[in-house]
């Protein structure tokens, strides 16, 4: 081998080396990017579960003395967190009800025209929707429920902070939606004279439906864990409140109560264990969903 | 007049109008209820501005860079620096600890393992990062990370700036990852294919080919997931340590604008209650700003 070819050889297996320390990292840092998921998950199942049971999903929280007694002579704290999650599924139905007629009907809008200024409007301004941080919508929904129009925190308030949030979500997935589409669907149906209203509700809708509810419930997933919102707005509440016009508990807001008692401080995990279940199956279940129609 | 009985002709007219004016109404609804999103958006910015109002009219514009926060009755005075300042290295810090991550994964995603099995499993699995609600990430930096750091010699028993960037950084993975895999993913096999032959080692070509064709995209990815960084709530409340002051360090406790709006709120009025509302606007103008900037990069790559 002549000096050159030496060269040039050293100098292969030192790029090679190169190569594989570059992929060796990518590996090593992808894997400790997924390691907090499993390390939390890990920590909620094994401190949470012995918590979960019939009483922990119909009974209220107990008072701080009964957990501490209990705790004294160390015994799982009783009741559970009904109140949390009657609280957490009032509000996520009510933001719903709100956010997705105009979320969708919004989508349509923006897929039926294009390349209006309006349309582009709306479009950026739901965009920018969208960044605006959760604690935010929590003081617009505090200066514009709690205090003019319940007098006092209220789950109505909570509704309305996070229904701000899903809207954009839901008007972005719908005009996505409807986007992929075939335009001859539409077409042949307007050929045949349909109204416009039916065209939408006959054939648009139930083409994307899918799609439609694929964003629906990732938006209802982003919202059940929201906590910073709430605490300005629906506040929280000892007992199960179905009054939309009262103060309501949710199940992070609890959460938050119980991290801040150190008596019942053993509930955290628990708690929020039932919430990552339900985050997590939303999650999943839509995924499942928009992988079945592709 | 039952409509059987019409001569043909001037049914179908009638058909028509009729038609016509439902049309007219279909569009007139999806009109309108575009015209709640802008109206929902245009109330938030007034609410917010009128809020604000009192603590700007006693403070002037100096609210912004005083970092005097002393809600003493008679001696009141609210300024916001310390808090700007705590959101900005936070949310800076947490880019920064994230930018290996989140740039591994999308390499794992768009380029090493793209399309495999595996490949599916870790981006699922990421995409469960952005599921995991604020509060849980909270109870885990708090019962979890904290006592870690403590043992690594971190002062302030673990609370402070550093503490709720990690966190940070973690949580805002997903929304960084997302978009520059799919970047990623799109740049044409006949750029790299071009690279190979001439001999390039895979590294070579990610970093002379891929990286270049696709940095726009990555570079959007990372500016929307640090809008996502400043406006993180509850896990940064928990973890930050809630001192109203400039921070003096990386180690440093602090408060960001969330989590002194979080924190204070509860027993806030007048004046107090102003200045909270007053944070929450530069706060909606702060993230407003870096999601538009992302937004508009996005959109200029088409």
């Amino acid at each position: 081998m002549n000096a050159a070819a030496k060269i040039t050889a050293a100098n292969l297996s030192r790029r090679t080396l190169k190569d594989k320390l570059f992929k060796g990292l990518v590996l090593f840092l992808s894997l400790i990017t997924i390691s907090p998921i499993v390390l939390i998950i890990y920590k909620l199942v094994a401190k949470g579960y012995r918590q979960i049971s019939l009483d922990f999903i119909i009974k209220t929280p107990p008072n701080t003395f009964e957990a501490m007694t209990a705790l004294s002579n160390g015994e799982l704290i009783p009741g559970g967190i009904a109140n949390g999650i009657t609280g957490t599924l009032l509000m996520v139905v009510l933001a719903s009800v709100i956010a997705i007629p105009v979320g969708v009907i919004t989508g349509i809008y923006l897929y039926e025209n294009p390349g209006k200024p309006l349309a582009n409007l709306t479009r950026s301004i739901s965009d920018i929707l969208q960044g605006v941080p959760s604690i935010v919508l929590g003081l617009i929904a505090y200066m514009w429920i709690v205090k003019p129009i319940t007098s006092g925190f209220s789950a109505l308030a909570g509704s309305v902070s996070l229904s701000i949030m899903m809207l954009p979500m839901i008007v972005r997935s719908t005009e996505e939606t409807l986007k992929m589409i075939p335009q001859s669907i539409k077409e042949a149906a307007v050929a045949l004279g349909v109204p416009y209203y039916k065209v939408i509700l006959r054939v648009l809708i139930p083409t994307g439906f899918s799609g439609l509810l694929t964003g629906i419930l990732l938006g209802i997933s982003r919202i059940l864990g929201e906590t910073a919102p709430l605490m300005l707005t629906a506040l929280g509440s000892s007992v199960i409140n179905l009054d939309i016009t009262k103060p309501t508990s949710a199940i992070p807001l609890l959460i938050w109560e119980f991290y801040n008692d150190p008596n019942m401080v053993d509930l955290i995990w628990s708690s929020s264990l039932l919430l990552m279940g339900m985050v997590l199956t939303l999650n999943l279940v839509s995924k499942r969903i928009a992988a079945r129609t592709k | 007049m039952k409509l059987g009985k019409l001569p043909a002709k001037q049914f179908s007219q009638l058909l028509k109008v009729h038609q016509m004016n439902s049309d007219k109404i279909t569009k007139g609804v999806l009109l309108l209820s575009s015209f709640v999103i802008l109206f929902v958006a245009g109330g938030m910015i007034f609410s917010l501005v009128e809020g604000a109002i009192p603590a700007l009219k006693s403070f002037g514009l100096s609210f912004i860079w005083s970092n005097n926060w002393n809600p003493t009755e008679g001696k009141e005075n609210y300024g916001a620096l310390p808090f700007i300042a705590g959101t900005i290295i936070t949310s800076v810090a947490a880019l920064l600890i994230s930018l290996p991550l989140s740039f591994s994964v999308s390499l794992f995603l768009g380029e090493y393992y793209r399309g495999t099995r595996i490949a599916k499993i870790l981006g699922t699995m990421v995409d469960l990062l952005a599921g995991i609600p604020s509060i849980v990430y909270g109870l885990w930096g708090f019962y979890v990370l904290r006592p870690l750091l403590i043992d690594l010699g971190l002062p302030n028993q673990g609370f402070g700036i550093f503490t709720a960037s990690i966190i940070l950084a973690i949580m805002i993975i997903p929304y960084a990852t997302s978009l520059s895999n799919e970047i990623i993913t799109m740049v044409p096999n006949e750029l790299k294919e071009a690279a190979y032959s001439l001999g390039a080692t895979r590294s070579e070509v990610i970093f002379n080919v891929v990286v270049p064709s696709a940095r726009s995209g990555i570079i959007a990815g990372y500016i929307l997931s640090f809008g996502r960084a400043l406006g993180e709530t509850m896990a940064v409340t928990m973890l930050i340590g809630n001192a109203n002051i400039v921070p003096d360090g990386f180690f440093s406790t602090g408060n960001t604008m969330a989590s002194v709006i979080a924190n204070q709120f509860g027993e806030a009025d007048g004046l107090k209650l102003s200045s909270l509302i007053a944070i929450g606007l530069l706060l909606f103008l702060l993230t407003g700003i870096i999601n538009a900037i992302g937004k508009f990069i996005i959109k200029r790559m088409g």
